[in-house]
């Protein structure tokens, strides 16, 4: 939907004002990184009992183990409460927080009836699902 | 070194790097990986995975703070994070490309900018006449002053979105925030009041950073090992470091952070030069 130029667009209001939504969005955000973080701090602990004398990760590159870079293999180890697949469940959560902002945005864009933002915000969505899937260029 | 050692020097070291650049506005992320390879010898490549998940973890863990001022433009956000996330995409296809060497050249450069960028006040120039395509795109806004609600018109939007393709492509070549790259497209270009820039860029590294991140783990970029410490403690750096002051930090807090990123900066381009990473 184009604005004629110099005119005045409708402004939401209510629930779906931008402020309100952002509002909301912003506790959502903070909400995910706590999460993350206790994840993390968890499997960190569980990390150092398991490895903790061992020789410091990351002198020479390697590359993950194919189990740490997909989805699947972190849940699975994460429910086992191993250590590795634990902060990376965390830190999935964490790569996941402003993913889903940008779906509640683009929810708050459908309510508002904005087609250019609507279709401007599933773009990114879409790119953000991509890189999630590890599909670069 | 053992590995419970290692992990709690990088925490500590993270912890600092989140603490000054919440301080001086730069962000954590700016000197993570020149702390990460340069005294850790950590592998350039997991230290910008590490580097990158600090950065959703400030810019998440800070959006709370920032809404409650009530500036963020969030349909300058989207609209620009159409071209940071193209951009992020972008910048983590070809990190698994370029050399480290390149890359680290590339970090000092911009490195060096943040810094010099860091050391001078931040000119505003708002503007009060509107610009027809950000008309068109509803992109003007309105923010509080003391004196009331001051209405602020966006201009240049087409080099503003190209300026953020290339902070999106430096944020997932080199694992930052890209904030004074995007400092530049937002003040400068775009002419949007800094704290509306401020709060509106916040809101999009983390969008951005989590587009390339996503990547990353995908590749085996980001090692658990390296990653805790520094998500962690840019955490809790980044989140004292807010409290201590709501404001920007005091000129000679900025300046020696200033000096600080230079002497990385001009460590990372030796390094790089030498090819010793």
């Amino acid at each position: 939907m184009a604005w004629p130029v110099g005119s005045d667009p409708p402004r939401p209001r209510g629930r779906w004002r931008d402020e309100a939504v952002e509002a909301a969005l912003g506790h959502l955000l903070q909400g995910g990184v706590v999460l993350a973080a206790v994840l993390v701090a968890l499997g960190g602990l569980r990390y150092l009992l398991e490895h903790g004398s061992a020789v410091p990760p990351g002198r020479l590159f390697s590359g993950e183990p194919a189990n740490l870079r997909q989805i699947g293999g972190i849940l699975e180890g994460a429910a086992a409460c191993r250590g590795r697949p634990l902060i990376m469940a965390g830190l999935l959560v964490l790569i996941a927080t402003p993913v889903a902002r940008v779906g509640a945005s683009l929810v708050a864009f459908l309510q508002q009836r904005d087609r250019t933002y609507t279709l401007l915000t599933a773009f990114v969505l879409l790119v953000l699902a991509a890189g999630l899937m590890g599909w670069g260029l | 070194m053992t590995t419970t050692g290692f992990t709690l020097l990088v925490a500590l070291g993270s912890v600092l790097a989140g603490l000054l650049g919440a301080l001086t506005g730069l962000g954590g992320g700016v000197v993570i990986v020149p702390m990460l390879t340069l005294l850790f010898g950590v592998d350039f490549r997991y230290a910008v995975g590490a580097s990158l998940v600090s950065v959703i973890a400030t810019s998440s863990g800070a959006a709370a703070a920032y809404v409650r001022e009530g500036y963020t433009n969030i349909r300058v956000g989207m609209f620009l994070e159409v071209a940071t996330v193209l951009g992020a995409v972008l910048g983590a296809s070809l990190a698994g490309i370029v050399s480290t060497a390149a890359l680290a050249v590339i970090l000092g450069l911009v490195l060096l900018y943040s810094a010099f960028l860091s050391s001078r006040p931040r000119a505003e120039h708002v503007v009060a006449t509107p610009d027809p395509l950000a008309a068109r795109l509803r992109l003007d806004g309105a923010y509080p002053t003391p004196e009331g609600e001051r209405e602020y018109h966006v201009q240049h939007v087409r080099l503003g979105f190209g300026l953020m393709l290339g902070a999106g492509a430096l944020s997932g070549l080199l694992g930052i925030g890209s904030g004074a790259v995007k400092v530049l497209a937002m003040d400068q270009a775009m002419c949007l009041p800094f704290k509306v820039s401020t709060t509106t860029s916040n809101f999009m590294i983390g969008v951005t950073a989590a587009a390339s991140a996503g990547i990353y783990l995908a590749r085996g970029y980001i090692d658990p090992g390296i990653a805790m410490p520094v998500m962690l403690g840019v955490l809790a750096g980044s989140t004292v470091g807010a409290r201590l002051l709501s404001r920007t930090a005091p000129a000679p807090l900025r300046a020696l952070f200033a000096v600080v990123i230079a002497a990385l900066a001009l460590q990372m381009i030796a390094h790089g030069l030498a090819g010793r990473l």
